[in-house]
């Protein structure tokens, strides 16, 4: 496989992200500079976390605009798996790809700790490998994490299952406690209609590796990867 | 033309820093303040002197960009 990591300027997650594709993972990685207009020859890509023209006006807002992004959006009307990571998420938001904004947290706060995170639906090609259901102790890393979206919205997103995660207690339960940002309905990440797009503010490629703490995040890169596999063998049959 | 542009979050939405700014002016014996919202001013010179254009021109510029009209409602004065 070759995965794509966008870089925009501000960008600082992105390494992170190559690290897991390449090192942990074993498969090829392409940074993808924003100025890009094409993503020809990719499997997934990856909007990586990170303060992109330095969070100005809102975040994602100008990054938005990059010429990459009209690509992006190409590559996903396509089918194809782009997830955005904390900042990544910001910009599919702004440009989109995904319904609803991000307001400022709760407390006002940069908050940058573990947090349990709920897989709300693991029948996508995010979570396939994870239980429905499962806990997940992942980082946050972020100022405007504060999911909002109007009601109807947000019972769309509800009742076709594009809630991914929520923000929950060690013990699994969603509680108004455990949520970090003040995020609406806990959402710590959702997908679009066609599952092949995932936004989530947690930092899954910070907690990849047992000897850097947990691995938590692991099973969402090998997710993807599976199900790139099974679309490239449907492919050739 | 200058155009001079207030973005605000719109009436409904919680306003973390508004409300951090409020208790801050009640702590400092302010009774009277209540409901601090906390926006974002912009200003600039628009190469246009005819006010219907430039007004077509700065309402595209919020929509687009300067607002994200899913949480914040915008308003300006051009002169």
């Amino acid at each position: 496989m070759n995965i794509g990591v966008v870089v925009f300027p501000g960008s600082n997650c992105d390494h992170d992200c190559a690290h897991v594709v390449k090192h942990v993972l074993g498969h090829d990685v392409t940074m993808v500079w924003h100025k890009e207009t094409s993503l020809a020859g990719l499997d997934a890509v990856i909007l990586p976390g990170g303060f992109s023209y330095g969070d100005y006006l809102r975040t994602g807002a100008i990054a938005r605009f990059s010429p990459v992004m009209g690509a992006v959006k190409s590559f996903a009307r396509n089918g194809g798996l782009v997830i955005g990571v904390c900042n990544g998420f910001q910009i599919l938001l702004e440009a989109g790809l995904l319904p609803g904004a991000m307001l400022r947290n709760r407390a006002l706060h940069f908050v940058c700790k573990d947090v349990y995170v709920r897989v709300e639906n693991a029948a996508t090609p995010f979570t396939s490998l994870y239980q429905p259901g499962q806990v997940l102790r992942i980082p946050v890393a972020h100022a405007d994490g504060n999911y909002y979206t109007d009601p109807v919205t947000l019972a769309g997103l509800q009742a076709n299952a594009q809630v991914i995660f929520r923000y929950c207690t060690a013990g699994g339960l969603v509680t108004p406690e455990a949520c970090p940002n003040g995020s609406l309905d806990n959402i710590a990440g959702i997908c679009n209609p066609g599952g092949n797009v995932l936004g989530m503010m947690p930092h899954p490629e910070r907690c990849v590796e047992a000897a850097l703490g947990r691995e938590d995040g692991r099973a969402l890169f090998q997710s993807m990867i599976a199900s790139m596999g099974q679309k490239k063998l449907v492919g050739t049959q | 033309m200058k155009a001079k542009i207030h973005v605000t979050l719109k009436q409904g939405i919680l306003d973390p820093q508004g409300k951090a700014i409020e208790h801050a002016l009640d702590s400092l014996g302010f009774k009277d303040a209540a409901n601090v919202r906390v926006g974002k001013y912009m200003e600039l010179d628009l190469n246009q002197t005819d006010k219907a254009k430039a007004e077509v021109e700065v309402k595209a510029m919020c929509e687009k960009l300067l607002a994200n009209t899913i949480i914040e409602e915008y308003r300006y004065e051009l002169g």
